[in-house]
């Protein structure tokens, strides 16, 4: 389908669904980024996770560039630097392939995610 | 500064002041508890609309579409007009028996004038005829008639020290509720369930755990109770008594000090759980009871490949009263 968007490619809410938990449990489990993820409630970090997925997989998400750049400063003031945007981006590739999603759609989304680099840090 | 209406009297709002925080500055008699949106004891009703929605987080639709809210975590920028609760979202009730579980652990059982309708593990906010108010979870299941809940005896607690101290069978005391949404749900009869508390966490467990049972779920289900000392377990003999009933029922106990024998495990409880099922995929959990170790336990249980959306939580806001 020509005009589907990158977001209907990849499953729309339902891949979100499927993807935030094997993402999130990576993000946990790696000693590079897991203390960024650590103090909050796993609630709001599942419902924030999904909107992080729902953005980069180009969907509809309410997520502004003000918005990145408000909810990382705290995380900026604690250390957080490209080392550790490069770590998430990988965990993020690594999570779609294990939830099956084709190789060139695996690229898209990292681009996505990449674009959202400056405002995570706050360039 | 906008104003406040209640019971035919205007209060003046002072900046970045709850509903309850003017009720309570003026002297009003308002009932609270956890003060954080979380308990339900404060709920209060206003013309629908009229608060925003942030204020009506977590209560039942039927009670957001009458206008019940949460006072405590209610801030308004315009004018406020408020009534009490109805006695559609209140009953009153009697107090059967009081019977100690434990040296601090009380089972209170209380028959309303009318049946209530919830699951077992939801919690109501239990009051006295003077408005005070707390929370306890339903360890009972509606067939049975009375409310069970688990009070334990907290230093100066105003609640449970007159429970287990003053209260008696035949005080009249009323429920608002039921809330909550750590109750066993129908549906995926196999699943094996986990379920694991600390001390009164025990409460809501043992109302899902026969809920499970009365809906014949068949899947295997393990309870882990767990206490810093074995003085703080109870119910063990009814709970081993369930198990042997059970095939598919399992209960352990636990404790963080003390010695390992045959009839209760040693450790800090996520280690005891995960050293006994250490792969939870496919695994539906309840957790309940200290806030802490709830963060700990979901965490854990999530690393160990239990799904997010599988884990059903109830964190004991302690009062702030």
């Amino acid at each position: 389908m020509p005009n589907e968007t990158l977001y209907e490619e990849l499953g729309g809410a339902a891949a979100v669904d499927a993807a935030v938990d094997v993402f999130y449990r990576k993000v946990l489990s790696d000693d590079r980024v897991s203390e960024f993820f650590d103090d909050v409630g796993m609630d709001r970090q599942i419902a924030k996770q999904k909107a992080f997925l729902t953005m980069v997989f180009g969907g509809p998400v309410a997520y502004s560039g003000k918005d990145m750049r408000a909810g990382h400063a705290h995380l900026i003031a604690r250390g957080l630097n490209d080392s550790h945007v490069d770590a998430v981006i990988e965990l993020l590739g690594t999570s779609l392939r294990e939830v099956g999603a084709p190789e060139h759609l695996v690229v898209k989304v990292a681009a996505i995610a990449e674009s959202a680099r400056a405002d995570v840090l706050n360039r | 500064m906008p104003e406040l209406t209640f019971q035919g009297k205007t209060y003046a709002f002072e900046a970045g002041e709850t509903v309850l925080d003017t009720l309570l500055r003026h002297g009003l008699p308002a009932a609270h508890s956890c003060k954080a949106g979380s308990c339900g004891s404060c709920m209060l009703r206003a013309p629908a609309g009229a608060v925003p929605a942030s204020a009506q987080t977590g209560l039942k639709d039927s009670w957001k579409a009458q206008g019940y809210f949460l006072p405590c975590v209610c801030r308004v920028e315009s004018n406020l007009s408020i009534s009490p609760v109805g006695a559609d979202a209140q009953l009153s009730g009697t107090i059967r028996s009081l019977e100690l579980l434990s040296p601090d652990v009380l089972r209170l059982r209380v028959r309303c004038d009318a049946p209530l309708p919830f699951r077992g593990g939801q919690y109501v906010t239990l009051l006295r005829e003077d408005g005070l108010a707390r929370s306890y979870s339903i360890a009972s299941l509606p067939d049975e008639g009375e409310l069970e809940f688990h009070v334990r005896r907290i230093a100066q607690g105003r609640m449970s020290g007159w429970l287990h101290e003053e209260a008696g069978p035949g005080d009249r005391v009323s429920v608002l509720g039921p809330s909550g949404e750590c109750f066993y749900v129908p549906g995926n009869p196999d699943q094996p369930l986990l379920l694991v508390g600390t001390g009164t966490g025990l409460a809501p467990l043992y109302g899902i755990l026969r809920d499970a049972i009365a809906n014949q779920h068949r899947g295997p289900i393990q309870l882990f109770h767990g206490a810093v000392h074995k003085g703080g377990l109870y119910l063990v003999n009814e709970l081993r008594r369930l198990a042997a009933a059970h095939a598919h029922v399992d209960y352990s106990a636990a404790v963080l000090q003390g010695e390992e024998s045959e009839d209760c495990l040693v450790g800090p409880l996520d280690k005891v759980v995960l050293s006994r099922i250490p792969k939870l995929t496919g695994w539906r959990g309840y957790v309940c009871g200290d806030p802490a170790l709830v963060g700990l336990l979901k965490k854990k249980f999530f690393l160990s490949g239990m799904a997010s959306r599988e884990i059903h939580a109830d964190a004991f806001l302690a009062s702030v009263v």
